[in-house]
């Protein structure tokens, strides 16, 4: 008797064991999300906008997933070990969300060739590695025309990161925006030569002030531009997030990047096995790049600047989401006056990827 | 050009008091090269106090305190403990850099006002000077003061020449009775106080917000110009003129196009400064050398 007790005891604690392993792999199986970081996110600019967006998933997914987060890794080396590290710990999908982990990730994808990896702003793809962009352009053209409406002084200055084609396509979309409206009015450049160095981006938003430009625009990180427009009468624009915090009385209005809605997408289709990267040799297919039209680049409150200024970059809004607006639509003329393409043609997104010139609007010649 | 000027002026001073900390600390023999780390702590000091107490002026006492927080810590690992200076010092600005990066998450995204300009009574109204000179912040006047004071002290006061002496020979120095621990703290400490002001200037003065690793190098710039001015106070203010000066002339280059790759001008100031080491080193044998002889030497109370 105590022998056949035995028996059932054991058969009883055997299924259960069977019946939670079952559950747990089914039923409550999150899918591992991994993240990598370049700064830590704080609360503005650009890697805040990836946890916003990281935020989002959290929502619409909850228990579903399981979101690792390793926050500042600088580009290079250490972010291989990084990205490895997440990959060996299981994650499914890693996102990494900076431009210079692009050759890290390729190098990490290729040792764990189950795993998939979606790089942020990169142009290099594989067959687990697809990429994700913001068509930023898109914001800077109604930048352009914002500018164009509100300078006195017809000079804007520009502050860039490094001289790359994603940095120099925003400035020519914002040269495209500007010359809509306003045809004696250019463009200055003042390269930083880094993504991020509040005293130096000081130094470049004062020289832009003492050089006669009231209107400033910037493509790094910090908010010391918008501090400095503001301390000094000029104006500008927010980046990456809304940064009226910083500038009540100097920001017209913010880009917001909302990478919430690419990672959402991209952790479904892994979820329903339909993560691809697309055919052909760079899987140009598994490039998401999404702009105001996809709801990943969202433009914050138009402010500071009067009625008619905010009605005509509403248009310009409008007018880019419905697609009656083609920002690089021919004739497009660089600055030297060679013409790119003729009246009739856009620009397709390759060439966008591969501009090295400045278009009429813009002062001086791309470095390098 | 009048805006020009007062924004290299404002660009250098940061690099003018950490330099001016550091000269005495070097002259001292201790090689501090934790100053990147003291002028982020001064940094995120500054911002707190002022988030606090609403006074920009606490900003300069909290950027002096935490630059000599940072100080001690080095102090007591260096000169009490030995411990090998230089890597304790980077040790120092790693460790800062993580710590100023907890302590200042909460501060994120917060503005404060900046430091007033002081007009001097009279000398102000000169046409051109008295904008650029006599309409400067409390930082940009004590900056200069100090570099007074510290050629006054160290050419002709007793203890300077004590303090030249353990930093040149602190074996002879502690035979004579000096107590070189004693002044080694002394002289570190300065030298933090004056790292965590020059910090302090950056969100005081420059942006006013904080942001991780704000000073962005800037405590290096400063090293190395210790170095450009062979441990000579008045030119460090040249130094640190010709650092501002090329910083903002690569911008305005950039602004007008001129033709020169703004990447030579960058590395100019650096150029200078291995320039200004070769002929130092080329002059050591002729006259003694500038460098302080103990420089980096760690001292055994037992010798």
């Amino acid at each position: 008797m105590l022998k056949f007790c035995k028996h059932i005891f054991s058969l009883v604690a055997l299924s259960a064991s069977v019946l939670f392993f079952i559950v747990t792999n089914s039923f409550a199986n999150p899918t591992k999300v991994g993240f990598v970081y370049l700064t830590t996110p704080g609360d503005h600019g650009w890697t805040y906008a990836h946890e916003l967006g990281k935020q989002m998933v959290e929502k619409r997914f909850g228990d579903d997933v399981k979101i690792s987060v390793v926050e500042n890794v600088p580009e290079g080396p250490d972010a291989t070990r990084v990205i490895r590290e997440l990959a060996k710990q299981g994650n499914e999908i890693i996102f990494t969300t900076s431009f210079g982990y692009m050759e890290p990730t390729l190098k990490v994808a290729k040792e764990f060739p189950n795993i998939k990896f979606e790089h942020i702003t990169g142009y290099k793809r594989s067959n687990n590695v697809a990429t994700g962009n913001i068509r930023f352009y898109e914001g800077r053209y109604i930048q352009g025309v914002v500018a164009g409406l509100m300078t006195k002084t017809n000079k804007i200055g520009y502050i860039g990161a490094y001289p790359i084609a994603e940095v120099i396509m925003g400035i020519n979309a914002f040269a495209q925006g500007l010359r809509s409206v306003n045809k004696d009015a250019s463009i200055s450049v003042i390269w930083a030569n880094t993504w991020y160095d509040p005293v130096k981006e000081a130094d470049a938003a004062k020289v832009h002030i003492a050089e006669g430009a009231d209107i400033l625009a910037q493509h790094t990180d910090s908010p010391a531009m918008l501090q400095i427009a503001e301390k000094n009468g000029a104006l500008g624009f927010g980046q990456s997030t809304d940064m009226s915090a910083f500038a009540p009385k100097a920001q017209l209005f913010a880009s917001e990047n909302n990478w919430g809605p690419y990672y959402i997408k991209k952790i479904e289709q892994l979820k329903n096995g339909k993560w691809n990267t697309g055919d052909g040799p760079d899987h140009w297919a598994g490039n998401e790049w999404g702009g105001i039209s996809s709801d990943m680049l969202k433009i914050s409150k138009f402010q500071n600047m009067p009625d008619e200024v905010a009605k005509k970059a509403q248009e310009a809004l409008s007018g880019i989401k419905n697609g009656s607006i083609k920002i690089f639509a021919g004739p497009l003329v660089d600055n030297t006056g060679k013409e790119i393409i003729p009246a009739g043609k856009t620009l397709d997104d390759g060439a966008l990827w591969g501009m090295n010139y400045y278009l009429k609007g813009v002062n001086g010649k791309v470095p390098g | 050009m009048e805006s020009l000027i007062l924004t290299i002026i404002a660009t250098s001073i940061p690099l003018l008091m950490a330099a001016t900390g550091e000269l005495i600390t070097e002259k001292s023999g201790v090689l501090n090269l934790g100053v990147e780390g003291m002028m982020l702590s001064g940094a995120v000091g500054a911002l707190g106090a002022v988030l606090w107490l609403e006074n920009p002026y606490f900003g300069i006492i909290a950027g002096a305190m935490s630059g000599l927080f940072m100080a001690c810590i080095f102090s007591v690992f260096t000169i009490n403990f030995m411990t090998n200076q230089v890597a304790t010092g980077l040790g120092l600005t790693i460790f800062a850099t993580g710590l100023t990066g907890l302590a200042g998450a909460p501060l994120v995204g917060k503005t404060i006002p900046s430091l007033p300009k002081i007009e001097i009574f009279l000398l102000s109204d000169i046409p051109f000077i008295g904008n650029i000179l006599f309409k400067q912040d409390l930082v940009a006047y004590l900056s200069i003061c100090i570099i007074i004071l510290i050629t006054y002290f160290l050419k002709y006061s007793k203890p300077g020449i004590i303090l030249r002496a353990v930093g040149d020979n602190h074996v002879s120095a502690h035979s004579v009775g000096y107590p070189v621990k004693k002044i080694r703290w002394y002289a570190t400490c300065f030298g933090g106080m004056c790292a965590g002001i020059g910090g302090a200037y950056i969100p005081l003065v420059l942006t006013p917000h904080w942001s991780e690793g704000m000073t962005a190098g800037r405590g290096w710039i400063a090293l190395a110009l210790v170095v450009f001015a062979s441990w000579i106070p008045w030119r460090i203010i040249v130094g640190a003129l010709i650092f501002g000066g090329i910083t903002i002339a690569q911008l305005v280059g950039q602004a007008r196009g001129w033709p020169i790759p703004s990447q030579i001008l960058s590395m100019m100031p650096y150029l200078a400064t291995i320039i200004a080491l070769t002929i130092i080193s080329s002059r050591i044998s002729k006259n003694n050398s500038v460098v302080p002889a103990s420089l980096g030497k760690p001292f055994f109370d037992t010798q």
